[in-house]
């Protein structure tokens, strides 16, 4: 053979790139830092979840000698995305735990407390051991409270057994819900799914809880002896039209029975029965009839309806003529920021902006208020500019997603165009969800993504 | 995604497997690859018998590699729904069947080195 000894060449290019990437990673390093502004603001960050550990990175990373305080009681932080995952049996509890302190910077000080009040006003937030904090900026981004109460006769205690699941509770909650879920894939019977009337985190979620039970009782012990009916409270299947369609489509191929207009009072787990309150346009006069109606089930999915928490709403801060029984925060849509209060901002799900509530919203919602609260401190205006970009890999069986992104105007907005389609069931979007949201989600939590 | 660089594919891969693992398996492969080339370099020739070897185990590394992806991800060959997942199925079973070829041709070198004045 000839030529067997040109590997000089191979040998160069080896060194020169691994040289180009080392020049490169020390430049971007020396770019950050040499923009770090120095100020002695005070900035108060109430919520230390993916919003507020990822806005509390970013800002140490940008900000030399301000004051950040985040006031959060959770000792647990959870992967949120997760949790359809673990619902399914597809993953353990623990998958989407970690610790809060886990995530934050060195540099920032947090408060293991609840926010009790906030008043805008004098700029001060008071906690529930009665600390109170004065501030130049705050961030509200506490997250959002589920209202199990308002489901009458579901209390928790109920979820894994009877046939009773409510993934949105916590990992232990969906790790039960498994445990009723299973026995129903494997049992079969009456699955019912329900979704609530207010806005919600993630509206794919109940989607992907009823596709990946479905495709699990069809290979399970079920197949052939179950029935799959969803029901949602609004008249389509997701708010973006295309995808509503879309999942209207592969309902229909399935065989899952849907019903709009059902909203979940309450349940009867003795008889196994759920009482809906309907809603359905009178067919001589178009006029919306109300009515309640029962349902049996096997297997029963609750999500209940869910609001800001008590201290957003108390504190004066919500929408005064929007969401008036939930309570989002007043914000611009655009720059995320109080409309009466500037400096105040609103971050992921208790922001009162018609679209995101998920984790990859938060991921376009931080860089935003970043930008802003950079700007303000710098006296000048921000430009970044949050379009209501939300993404949700929309699993459709195990193994199968849709990735499907999407803006404040319905548009899709997918990142990988003529690559992965947004409306086709692919394995790679399984990928995606499977192994690299978290570590994405847990880059963003770093400030890194 | 918000904007796809190099760094953040960086930090993606050290948050999928561990910044631990990940450094570890990137040092492995560099230095299965510096092996490689040592002894290319040494020997001054591709040994056609260790490379046919070599190319007997790819297609063996290919597979393997392709039922390592699908069990960690709860997936299988039904769950291929369009072009771009064949491409990722591929360029899967490529990496295994390459990473394997150069992993055996390089053992084979280390292991038993030409004689001199051997014709390969």
């Amino acid at each position: 053979m000839t030529g067997r000894d040109d590997f000089r060449p191979s040998r160069r290019g080896v060194l020169s790139f691994a040289l180009a990437g080392a020049v490169t990673a020390g430049l971007g390093v020396r770019a950050a830092q040499a923009s770090r502004i120095a100020t002695k603001a005070r900035i108060i960050i109430i919520g230390a979840g993916a919003g507020g550990t990822a806005l509390a990175n970013r800002l140490v990373q940008r900000l030399d000698g301000a004051q950040i305080t985040l006031i959060d009681p959770r000792a647990q932080h959870l992967y949120q995305p997760g949790l359809s995952l673990v619902a399914a049996g597809l993953k353990p509890a623990n998958y989407v735990v970690s610790k809060t302190t886990d995530w934050l910077p060195s540099g920032v000080t947090l408060i293991a407390e609840a926010a009790a009040a906030i008043d805008p006003l004098a700029k001060t937030v008071s906690t529930e051991k009665g600390q109170k904090l004065d501030y130049d900026f705050l961030v509200v981004a506490p997250g959002l409270v589920l209202d199990h109460g308002a489901i009458q006769g579901f209390s928790l205690d109920m979820v894994g057994k009877d046939g009773i699941g409510a993934l949105y509770a916590g990992p232990e909650y969906a790790a039960r819900t498994w445990q009723a879920a299973s026995k129903f894939t494997e049992e079969g019977g009456i699955g019912l799914f329900a979704r609530p009337e207010t806005e919600m985190k993630c509206a794919g979620a109940p989607l992907k809880h009823t596709f990946l039970l479905d495709d699990i009782a069809s290979r399970g012990g079920a197949k052939g002896k179950y029935e799959m009916h969803y029901t949602c409270p609004q008249t389509a299947l997701f708010s973006v039209p295309i995808v509503a369609e879309k999942v209207r489509m592969l309902f229909a191929e399935r065989g899952v029975a849907t019903y709009y207009g059902h909203t979940l009072k309450s349940i009867d787990p003795g008889r196994k029965t759920a009482r809906f309150e309907t809603a359905a346009p009178d067919p001589a006069t178009g006029e919306m009839v109300k009515s309640t109606t029962e349902m049996p089930y096997d297997y029963l999915h609750v999500i209940p309806p869910q609001r800001a928490p008590e201290v957003i709403r108390q504190s004066g801060l919500s929408w005064a003529d929007k969401w008036t029984d939930q309570g989002w925060v007043e914000c611009d849509m655009k720059t995320l920021r109080h409309l009466r209060y500037p400096e105040i901002f609103a971050l992921g799900d208790v922001a009162g902006v018609p679209k995101g509530k998920t984790a990859a919203s938060v991921k376009w919602q931080v860089p935003v208020i970043e930008d802003h609260l950079v700007a303000a401190l710098q006296g000048r205006e921000g430009t970044e500019i949050y379009d209501g970009y939300t993404s949700c890999p929309l699993i459709t069986r195990v193994g199968r997603a849709m990735l499907v992104e999407f803006d404040y105007h319905n548009n899709l907005v997918p990142s990988f165009p003529g690559v992965i389609a947004p409306l086709e069931e692919l394995w790679i979007s399984w990928l995606m969800k499977e192994v690299a949201l978290k570590a994405t989600y847990n880059a963003m939590l770093r400030g890194r993504a | 995604m918000k904007e796809l660089t190099f760094g953040t594919l960086i930090a993606v891969f050290e948050e999928i497997f561990g910044r631990g693992l990940f450094w570890t398996m990137v040092a492995l492969a560099l230095l299965v690859t510096a092996a490689y080339l040592y002894v290319l370099i040494r020997d001054r020739a591709m040994s056609m018998r260790k490379f046919l070897w070599a190319q007997l185990s790819m297609p063996f590394g290919a597979i393997l590699a392709v039922i390592f992806v699908q069990q960690m991800t709860h997936s299988g060959l039904r769950d291929i729904g369009g072009p771009i997942d064949v491409i990722v199925l591929l360029g899967v079973a490529v990496l295994g069947a390459v990473g394997s070829a150069i992993l055996v041709y390089t053992v084979q070198s280390l292991l038993r080195p030409p004689r001199s004045g051997q014709n390969p």
